[in-house]
């Protein structure tokens, strides 16, 4: 069998990662590949359109009934769903208490020393919190973990500000260890020249747009039936979007180190896109007051 | 007075410093100087307060240190709970030797362990549930505490768990005080903010709960600031204050309870004796109350009958008579212990590095010994207490700010002390160089002393360790037999 490939989804908050993602797992399964996905947020909602299920019970969870995650086995904490997949979601605190970070930390730990990544598996897919905010959130990709990663992005400005940050982060641990970017996922939000924009972004940062997601409404009707496109509605245009990413994921052989851009560089392709408006700088820290002298 | 010249305190810093990187070397030289008698401000000539440097073997402690186990540890009556994971509390259980009177467990937990034993989950989902809990039940199995204080260890901080939440909602649950205190381990270079932190927990949550309240006082009224009754140190002292003509109403906070820390804003003068850990409270006393602080220092008769008249001078003369008849009465008995122990004692030299007072307020008592002490350093000094140092060293004595393993050993090995005063992590380093060591953090297990009394049992513990014919047999027999051999051969 094929060696087992771990990728980690990240990318702004809000973007689409965990839809993205399932989507994207159910046509690797729907094309006969071992795949599970690992839920790295405690909002625990990276495995519901697999599962059909409003949010699978958790590793810190389930940790915390029995009083500490020794306590658990495996079967406890991992669900089957659609076409096979594994599904483990690490969860944590509600907002504002506690360490998130840490509850990814030892529920990745566990699943480890438990041999959740077993021979059988072609892969590992790590649906990740917004932005890299501290130690815990870069668990999936630190050594011996997450050897891809992809970052979904849209034609907005911040979506592509926090791509670029996430890059920042991916260059740190590309360099101890072995993860490397697999490139950008552009989930559209119907901006202009938005699959242009990105291709150049993806160029800039050493790396390339995977594939570009165009948006369609089965997307948001096979969420209301908490399922994938894939499953609710194989024959729709839209399934075939998720298939064409899932054999470029499986074909990918672009993995690089990537360069993140200068703040100046990018926001100078936002203005060439039209984005942005040039800053007059000579208005800059001046009041109302000085402007009408 | 100091057998070495400036020249030669100064050649000597350099010369230990030697081995050293340029960076390093160039950091502790600031730490390090030959004592000036003539600066007023010890800023001039030795830096304090900074961050120790990672190798350097540093002895200095915690936040977490200074708060619980120096500062609030010792109030009897509370039950100070571990907040946290269980090894800051459990290794530290006890490891101070403030006596206290009372049944423990029942109305005093001096000597106990609460800890709310951190595990996976409570760092993750956070700790606030717990910490209530955990006073519940504090309230149900010890209904006779007085109150409670959250010790906080370094994760408390790192999650952002609201422990004053909590404790504001238990202490009305329980209508005891519950004091939050913020002293993780992380912040601060030293135990020293620990103090900082508890000075200041204590100022905004325990201080004013009886402002408004009237309760019986004397003209006469003194608080026992910053002794915490190693080895019964605050009774010797509190003798000798009753003995004055005062009446003793706090102590802060070796066998003290929360109650006398309320009543403390109704006495006439505070009597401060380690400064570095609460001269914080005591200024705060001073600015919102009117009351007076006074620094003494009660060990070695010197000192105490200095200190004594200082103190009476505060008040009317029936008390400076009696202080003056209690000077009188106690002469002889100390004329008796110098007569005894000063002729074996007579010249002898020591090096100290202690904590918060002891490397200056004890070389009275070496002095009295007719002992002279020639080099001194603090773990977690200021500069105001290097101020207060310099008056009390010789000229071009040494000083060492927190100092390394490394130069505290060489400085050892140089200067040639007969006896050093420090603590457990020293002792059997120099006592295996062949140099007795007397702890002077613990007393060695003995102690007080503080007061008259303390200073018969001070004097007796120098001249047992000095005496201690064990370090005239270091050289072990079968050495001794080769080194005769060899004398025959010759």
């Amino acid at each position: 069998m094929a060696k087992l490939r771990q990728c980690a989804i990240y990318g702004k908050g809000g973007i689409g990662k965990s839809t993205t993602t399932q989507n994207l797992v159910a046509a690797l399964a729907e094309a006969g590949k071992k795949v599970m996905i690992v839920g790295c947020d405690p909002k625990a909602d990276s495995t519901r359109l697999i599962l059909h299920s409003k949010a699978q019970t958790t590793v810190m969870h389930l940790a915390a009934e029995a009083g500490s995650v020794e306590d658990l086995e495996l079967e406890d904490v991992l669900s089957v769903g659609f076409g096979g997949v594994k599904c483990v979601e690490s969860g944590g605190p509600e907002p504002g208490v506690g360490c998130a970070g840490r509850g990814v930390i030892t529920a990745i730990n566990f699943l480890e020393e438990e041999g959740a990544y077993d021979d059988e598996l072609d892969f590992v897919f790590y649906d990740v919190l917004g932005d890299v905010v501290c130690g815990g959130f870069a668990m999936p990709i630190r050594e011996n973990k997450a050897q891809e990663i992809y970052i979904v992005c849209s034609g907005e400005m911040m979506a592509m500000y926090a791509a670029n940050n996430i890059a920042k982060g991916i260059v740190k641990y590309a360099n101890s260890g072995g993860v490397r970017l697999g490139g950008l996922i552009c989930n559209s939000r119907n901006t202009d020249r938005e699959d242009e924009l990105i291709e150049a972004l993806a160029k800039a940062m050493g790396t390339q747009m995977i594939h570009f997601v165009p948006r369609d409404n089965a997307v948001q009707h096979a969420e209301i039936r908490r399922m994938t496109v894939i499953e609710y509605d194989p024959t729709h245009k839209q399934a075939d979007q998720y298939r064409q990413l899932a054999q470029k994921v499986l074909n990918n052989t672009m993995l690089v180190i990537p360069t993140p851009i200068e703040m100046e560089q990018l926001e100078d392709l936002l203005m060439e896109f039209g984005i942005m408006e040039a800053e007059d700088e000579s208005i800059v820290g001046k009041t109302a007051a000085d402007l009408a002298a | 007075m100091s057998t070495m010249t400036r020249e030669e305190t100064e050649a000597l810093i350099a010369e230990v410093l030697e081995v050293y990187p340029d960076k390093a070397k160039k950091d502790r030289t600031k730490h390090l100087a030959a004592n000036d008698v003539s600066v007023e401000q010890s800023k001039k000539c030795i830096t304090s307060n900074r961050k120790s440097l990672p190798g350097v073997m540093t002895i200095r402690g915690c936040a977490y240190a200074g708060s619980k186990g120096v500062v609030w540890g010792p109030i009897k009556d509370m039950i100070h709970i571990s907040h946290g994971p269980v090894g800051c509390g459990q290794y530290s259980r006890a490891g101070r030797r403030n006596y206290y009177v009372g049944t423990t467990g029942v109305d005093t937990f001096g000597t106990m362990n609460f800890t709310s034993d951190f595990q996976e989950k409570d760092i993750v989902f956070g700790g606030d549930k717990k910490l209530a809990k955990l006073i519940e039940e504090i309230e149900q199995l010890f209904p006779l505490h007085k109150g409670i204080s959250v010790q906080s260890e370094c994760p408390i901080g790192l999650i952002g768990d609201d422990i004053e939440s909590v404790s504001k909602k238990a202490s009305a649950a329980i209508e005891k005080p519950v004091i939050p205190v913020r002293c993780e381990g992380f912040r601060g270079v030293s135990q020293s903010l620990g103090h900082h932190i508890a000075n200041d927990a204590i100022r905004d949550w325990v201080l004013d709960k009886r402002d408004g309240v009237t309760a019986d006082s004397t003209p006469y009224d003194v608080a026992i600031i910053g002794d915490y009754n190693i080895g019964g140190d605050a009774w010797a002292t509190r003798i000798l204050l009753e003995e004055m003509g005062l009446r003793v109403v706090a102590q802060w906070s070796g066998d003290g309870t929360i109650a006398e820390m309320m009543n403390t804003p109704k006495v006439k003068l505070n009597l401060l004796h380690c400064y570095r850990s609460m001269n914080y409270i005591s200024r705060h006393m001073e600015e919102k109350y009117g009351i007076p602080y006074l620094e003494y220092n009660f060990f070695g008769p010197t000192k105490i009958i200095e200190s004594c008249r200082k103190i009476a001078a505060f008040f009317d003369d029936t008390v400076k008579e009696k202080t003056e008849a209690m000077i009188a009465h106690y002469q002889p008995m100390m004329d008796a212990i110098v007569a005894k122990y000063k002729p074996r004692l007579q010249g002898k030299k020591v090096m100290l590095y202690v904590g918060g007072l002891r490397p200056r307020h004890v070389i009275g008592a070496y002095e009295d010994l007719g002992m002279e002490v020639i080099g001194t350093g603090y773990e977690f000094a200021h500069n105001d207490d290097y101020d207060r140092t310099i008056k009390e060293m010789g000229d071009a004595t040494l000083l060492y700010d927190d100092v390394t393993g490394f130069e505290l050993e060489e400085f050892v090995k140089r200067l040639k002390p007969d006896m050093v005063g420090s603590g457990i992590k020293e002792k059997y380093i120099f006592q295996k160089m062949g140099i007795p060591l007397r702890q002077m953090h613990s007393w060695d297990y003995s102690g007080p002393y503080h007061g008259y009394d303390g200073f018969a049992i001070f004097a007796r513990d120098m001249d047992i360790a000095l005496s201690n014919p064990t370090f005239k047999n270091l050289v072990p027999p079968w050495k001794k037999v080769e080194a005769e051999d060899v004398k025959k051969a010759a």
